[in-house]
Formats: structure tokens, sequence, C-alpha cells
């Protein structure tokens, strides 16, 4: 008659699972990556700057600046952060024809077929001073980010009855075509007073 | 002499811990597959800033990180309060961010050089002349797509 096997103890296997689960606690992190994701312009040397492009038009630019002290001023006008959305806006589709606005012109997409969009030469300059908090920085970005999708989302609902995240990428492409998200970075200067 | 008397001799029964090395288990499995393993310790402070228009990184192994904030506390004896860059696991200046970049290029495969990105992890309240420091210097070392780094904000 075979001998009966000594159970192994259980008792300490929670203890073991406790200790896995304080070491994995402590060396993992669950933050996500999320941020806002932006392409910057080409590294152009100095010495060969092209000076002789033609310069943009000045109703073609949408001048935003924050000063050191984080105020903003669009286009001329002292202006808060909640109002730059709708003001970017107005400025990407240029409604009415306003001369002050960027120029209009009716041009052929696919699907979407004659559309009038603004002046491909059109961009969003945003300026910033040396002292500018990197927080006001990003709020103004993501504003300025918002208005475009924001326009991005209409037109999708208009056109093609869906969510700008639910269609195709070629869909995606022909909405991004007529509102493209130029937004320059310029390099910074002093505004606002000296330090 | 009733029937419902309680027996108070008999002692409470223990309650079972069988189940105990389950439920940690679970646990385990839980934190193990949402968190990600930590990569550098951080030295400086860093608070994101909050925004709504943030999208998610799809690859996180061809993600570079450049952090910038405060030193912490500990640290702050050998380096000041004024803001750093960190990269790896040490101080940089901002002059050594090609390097930077070119050796996280030697690690990754090449045909993933064009879809990698380099997020920054910049605090809220750091000034924006480090910031474009930065920008210039990773333009130069032609790494072009960047990401602000930013917490979803609550609406």
């Amino acid at each position: 008659m075979p001998r009966k096997m000594p159970e192994i103890p259980s008792a300490s296997l929670a203890d073991i699972a406790f200790l896995l689960l304080i070491f994995f606690l402590v060396t993992t992190t669950m933050d996500q990556d999320k941020g806002l994701e932006r392409r910057l312009p080409q590294w152009v040397p100095e010495d060969q700057m092209d000076q002789d492009a033609p310069p943009i038009k000045e109703r073609n630019i949408f001048v935003v600046l924050i000063d050191k002290e984080n105020r903003l001023m669009v286009e001329g006008e002292i202006c808060r952060v909640e109002d730059l959305k709708e003001k970017a806006k107005l400025f990407l589709t240029n409604p009415l024809d306003l001369p002050n606005m960027p120029e209009t012109e009716v041009r052929e997409f696919d699907i979407v077929g004659n559309y009038k969009v603004i002046s491909k030469s059109a961009v969003i300059s945003l300026r910033n001073d040396v002292g500018t908090t990197y927080g006001a920085y990003i709020q103004v970005q993501n504003e300025l980010v918002a208005a475009i999708n924001e326009l991005r989302q209409e037109l999708a609902m208009d056109k093609f009855g869906k969510s700008y995240v639910n269609l195709s990428t070629d869909e995606q492409k022909i909405i991004q075509d007529i509102y493209p998200q130029k937004i320059s970075e310029a390099e910074p200067k002093r505004i606002g007073g000296a330090k | 002499m009733s029937k419902f008397k309680k027996d108070n001799t008999k002692e409470l029964p223990a309650i079972s811990t069988a189940s105990l090395p389950d439920i940690v288990f679970m646990l385990l499995f839980f934190f193990m597959s949402t968190t990600s393993m930590r990569q550098n310790t951080l030295m400086v402070k860093i608070h994101l800033p909050e925004a709504t228009e943030i999208n998610k990184m799809e690859k996180k192994s061809l993600v570079s990180y450049v952090y910038v904030g405060v030193p912490v506390p500990a640290m702050q004896h050998i380096y000041g309060s004024e803001p750093h860059i960190q990269l790896n696991d040490k101080f940089a200046k901002v002059t050594e961010i090609p390097d930077f970049i070119e050796a996280e290029r030697q690690a990754r495969d090449e045909s993933e050089i064009p879809q990698m990105i380099t997020s920054l992890k910049v605090d809220e309240f750091t000034k924006m002349g480090i910031v474009n420091e930065i920008k210039q210097e990773l333009r130069k070392a032609a790494a072009l797509h960047i990401n602000y780094s930013s917490r979803k904000a609550e609406k």
C-alpha cells in the first residue's frame, strides 16, 4: 500500500503573490503617452535662406503673439484664449469674403466636388516670447488645433454624414486637403518690453 | 430550553484564506497588463500642461523622450533650481541633443527611423526660451516629428 504524499503547504502562496504584485506596482507606470503632435519645419542654414522668396500677403497670415506675461494678441488686437478658437475658425473659412481675411478660391476635390477654401499660402503664425510659460503656449496651440479639428469635424458630418475619426484614410485625406494644419512656429522674439 | 438558543460553546469558523492567492494573482495580472515598465528615473519635476486635442502615440518603442523641468529637491543642492534638460538618466545641455537623437537612431532598425517621434515632456511653468532652443536643435538633427506631451483635460 503506497503512502499518501504529504500536501504542499499553500499558505505562503499569497505572500509570494503579494510580493510580485508590489514589485510590479513599484516598477511600472500607468501613464499613457499622449500629446499634441506637430511637425517642425526643415532646418535651413542661415546663409542658404531664401531672401528673394515672395512675402506672404498680410491678409493671408493669422498672427498670434504671446508675450512674457502670457497675454495674447491676435491680428493686432488683445484677445482672450477663450475667443481664439472662434477667431481662428473665421480666418480659416472666411465665409463672408472679407478683405482683411485670407483670399478664397474654389477648388475641386474628389468626392466633395467644388468647395470654397482659403488660399494655399494662408498660414497661422504663432510667435512667443522667451519668457512665455510652456503651459500658456500649449494652451494656445491646443485652441488652434481645436479650431482646425472642429472645422474638419463639421465638414465630415456635412459631406460624409460620419464623424471625422470614423472616415476612411482616403476620405480623411480629402478633408485634410481642404483644411490643412498649417501652424508656423516662428523663432521667438522679445515681445512686450524689456525684461 | 428553546430550540433557538445559540450554542455559544462553539467557536466561529475561521474565514478560509484559500482564495486569497487567486485574488492577489488576479490583481497582479491586471497591473502587469495595464502598465508598462518605467524607463528612466526622472530627476526633474514635471507637471504636464492640459490639452483637449491630443493623440495617442502608437508605437512606444519608437519614441525618444526629452524631459525638461526643475530638478527634484534631492538634486537641487548640486544643480540649482533652474530648469534642466534630462536625456536618458542624466542631465544634459541643449547642444547634446543631436548626439542623443543620433544614438536613439542607431538603436533602432533602419526602416523604422522615419517613424520615430520625439516626445517633449516639459513642465508647465518652464519658460519657452529653453523649449525653443531644444526645437532648434531637433530641427538641426532633422528629428522633425515631435509630440508635446500633455494631459487630457477634464471637460
